[in-house]
């Protein structure tokens, strides 16, 4: 019972997200903005569409979206849903299968950028490689934080308890969800790493990689997104609000932290300009450093 | 000065919009074009064409200089005799460098010794015969150095043009630009066309520019015709003009923002860029100003109470436009992108001859309406805005003091407008006559040349939009800067494609 509201709600919930942040955006520019469905419309459009394949691309292009989703999806089935919704599988050192199952997800997408063959693809590829290789320590540093706090390997057991870990490293718990934060707006290609609306192909990160993907290629290519924006925003949310109730108000609370994450990346994505280029790496390096002293404080507070 | 020429002789002067007579135009050895050059640069005169000039059998190089030291205009000619072919000029001072290779495209004439000579525009028939290509593009080679190919065709709703950035992994070594896929003979409309005609097509030539081109339009004609414009109808003009320029700077901020990612700047200026081009709306009915001004005056009164409406619009608009420049100018996060990208040297800017924002974002105080004022600029003084730095920020900033100014300068002309009649009819157009007219658009100065023959008849138009001066301001500016900051730079000059093209 629990799994089958885990799968719903891992499934159906995310491209909600996109039309929260879309509709805060719009409020800071004086606009209506789109439903908060949006989304959901955009994929049923693009599921009935043919999808267009240039000549000089392979089956390469045709794996990209399809690994990625499917990656991201079993990732999915290793995160818990707040404290009520265990992971449907939890082993030891899931976490590090997580990770890397997101960045299988990235090398697929990366790799079908380079099939395209256009330099514009191509630059995209090679910033995306950049950053998430310096978005992985502090991804992997917040992680080795968590584990040492919890004394596990497996997410469900991590992101269990929390309010125990706040009482003990208070200040750590606070620097890792900055760091993770960061990493989250990094890894989504969300302002200010990354500018999700702009039409300038050479200032994309993400988007110019999948300018060549049509129809339900590109379907799952953003209902992949929406995923992995709810997959990490399940690990903040988690860390944030670490109370403790029972499964319906553990849902609840969750659901609306998930809310209040959505609207916090709107108002950042409004109130704040993209980075230089040539930026990005202090940001993220500076993210690195918020979980290595919050892996230092807790490795004190343990071992004292 | 070389010797044996007398100053005197070497060039006629004339106020801008004035006319002389073809033959009082000094027609100098080609010996002399190098000196001349040489004189004008030192002197810091503007260029404001180099122009070919076909008499029967006689050829000649027309130079038209400004000079903002003393505000006159000045021309002078070279006589090409046998071989087609003269000193390029473009070694020794590059604001001529793009002129050469138009009057090379244009009649085949070659300026000996130009460094990058092939034609301004592109021509699909020059493409399509012979093996070499008739359109070369300055290439890097090396380990790690990319090209990377943008256009004709963008994703957003712009112009086309080609662009061409040689790069070194994020970093741009050289971008290359090539226009001309807007090309529409726009000057031989103007040349042969019925007036009505030619007044449509001269308020085309930049769509976003249409007062700015039809004013120096009709400013050069009044001067060949020798006509007086009416002192009210010469308000209304002002008003018009400021109005565009206040429009589009609006927007070039919002789009800024926009480039930068930053959301409120990018949502408030493009709606407020609406509220201006309304205002030009009310007067003549048309967003962008068109069919208001004709030649002699202008077609559309601004009566008492559009008066009232449009300074009560302004006052509304005013403190809004205030604050969100404060939030925008005030945003670290912004700022961080504005400053130091894009930058060019004010050597540069000088050396190229750049106009408007572009120049006086450079510390270059260049600007028609103070230097070589016309219209009601003669009696109305806009202090010139002038920042240091050369980058995207200072741009940024000289946009926004025009805007101020520019909008104060709206409510003066407004609030005392002129009396009188809003037309004069131009008379005939004087004969063998020259005539040049210079117009600060809100891009910088646009040049409308014209030259009559024995019957008063047009014989040669030729227009000069801000734009042909400064897009090579967009090569420099993104030299050793990162790829993905070109569309910022780019943005930040918003050049014209059919400006250019013609």
């Amino acid at each position: 019972m629990r799994a089958a509201l885990h799968l719903l709600l891992f499934l159906v919930f995310p491209p909600l997200l996109m039309g929260v942040i879309n509709r805060v955006k719009a409020a800071f520019a004086g606009r209506r903005g789109p439903p908060v469905l949006q989304l959901y419309f955009d994929l049923w459009k693009l599921l009935r569409k043919g999808a267009v394949y240039s000549t000089t691309t392979t089956w390469i292009f045709r794996a990209g979206p399809v690994v990625s989703l499917a990656a991201t999806l079993v990732a999915g089935l290793l995160m818990p849903l707040g404290g009520g919704l265990p992971a449907p599988f939890a082993f030891p050192g899931d976490v590090i299968l997580f990770a890397y199952l997101l960045a299988t997800a990235r090398f697929a997408t990366v790799l079908a950028a380079l099939d395209t063959g256009s330099s514009f693809e191509g630059m995209g590829a090679s910033r995306e490689v950049t950053f998430s290789a310096l978005a992985e320590p502090a991804l992997f540093l917040s992680i080795a934080a968590l584990a040492l706090a919890r004394q596990s390997i497996s997410w469900t057991s991590i992101l269990s308890g929390q309010m125990a870990a706040w009482h003990l490293f208070g200040p750590a718990m606070a620097m890792l969800i900055g760091a993770l934060v960061l990493v989250a707006l990094a890894e989504n290609s969300r302002i200010p790493f990354d500018d999700p609306t702009t039409h300038l192909e050479l200032t994309m990160v993400h988007e110019v990689m999948i300018l060549d993907h049509s129809g339900p290629d590109l379907a799952m290519i953003l209902y992949g997104a929406s995923l992995k924006l709810f997959l990490l925003g399940a690990i903040v949310v988690r860390l944030a609000f670490p109370f403790e109730a029972s499964v319906p108000g553990h849902v609840a609370l969750f659901v609306a932290g998930l809310l209040v994450y959505a609207v916090v990346m709107g108002v950042i994505e409004s109130t704040f300009a993209r980075l230089r280029m040539d930026r990005i790496p202090q940001i993220l390096i500076a993210a690195s450093v918020f979980a290595a002293l919050a892996v230092a404080v807790i490795l004190v507070r343990v071992n004292a | 000065m070389s010797a044996g020429i007398p100053k005197a002789a070497a060039e006629c002067a004339f106020p801008n919009g004035g006319a002389v007579s073809l033959e009082s135009v000094p027609a100098l050895p080609l010996s002399a074009l190098t000196a001349a050059a040489t004189e004008a640069r030192d002197r810091q005169k503007g260029l404001i064409a180099l122009l070919p000039l076909v008499e029967g059998a006689a050829s000649r190089l027309l130079l038209l200089l400004s000079d903002p030291s003393n505000g006159h205009l000045s021309a002078s000619s070279f006589r090409l005799e046998g071989a087609k072919e003269w000193p390029s000029i473009t070694p020794f001072w590059s604001a001529a460098h793009l002129f050469e290779r138009e009057i090379f495209e244009r009649t085949g004439w070659k300026p000996i010794g130009h460094p990058w000579l092939k034609a301004v525009r592109r021509h699909r028939e020059l493409e399509a015969d012979g093996d070499a290509p008739a359109h070369p593009f300055l290439r890097a080679e090396g380990e790690g150095v990319h090209e990377v190919a943008v256009g004709p065709i963008h994703a957003g709703i712009i112009e086309p043009g080609h662009f061409r950035l040689q790069c070194f992994g994020e970093e741009v070594l050289h971008l290359e630009i090539q226009l001309g896929y807007q090309h529409r003979a726009a000057e031989h409309l103007l040349e042969t066309g019925t007036p009505a005609r030619r007044l449509a097509v001269a308020e085309s030539i930049a769509g976003d520019s249409a007062v700015g081109h039809v004013l120096a339009y009709c400013t050069a004609l009044e001067g060949l015709a020798g006509t007086k414009v009416p002192l009210r109808a010469q308000a209304i003009r002002g008003v018009a003009l400021e109005l565009e320029r206040i429009a589009n700077h609006v927007g070039d901020l919002g789009a800024l923002c926009n480039d930068v990612g930053f959301l409120p700047g990018a949502a408030y200026f493009g709606r407020m860029r609406g509220n201006f081009l309304n205002l030009l709306l009310e007067i003549s009915g048309s967003r962008f100003g068109r069919s208001l001004i004709v030649p002699g005056g202008v077609r559309f009164d601004i009566p008492p109470d559009l008066q009232a409406r449009l300074l009560g619009t302004l006052d509304r608009d005013e403190p809004q436009l205030e604050d969100m420049a404060k939030l925008v100018f005030s945003t670290p996060s912004v700022l961080s992108r504005f400053e130091g990208t894009g930058t060019i040297k004010s050597a540069a800017a000088v050396e190229f001859g750049f106009v408007g924002p572009t120049a006086r974002a450079c510390g270059v105080p260049r600007d028609v309406r103070s230097d070589h004022p016309s219209g009601v600029f003669q009696f109305s003084h806009i202090p010139v805005a002038v920042a240091e730095g050369g980058d995207v920020m200072a741009r940024a900033t000289v946009r926004w003091l025009e805007v101020l100014r520019s909008l104060r300068f709206v409510r003066e002309q407004l609030e005392s407008l002129p009396a009188g009649a809003l037309r004069r009819e131009p008379g005939a157009p004087r004969r063998s006559a020259l005539t040049v007219a210079l117009v600060e658009g809100w891009r910088g100065a646009i040049a409308h040349v014209v030259i009559t023959d024995e019957q008063g008849a047009v014989a040669r138009h030729k227009v000069i939009d801000p734009s042909f001066h400064n897009w090579f301001a967009v090569t420099l500016a993104v030299r050793r800067a990162q790829v993905s900051d070109f569309p910022l730079c780019n943005k930040s000059f918003n050049l014209s494609y059919a400006g250019h093209d013609l």
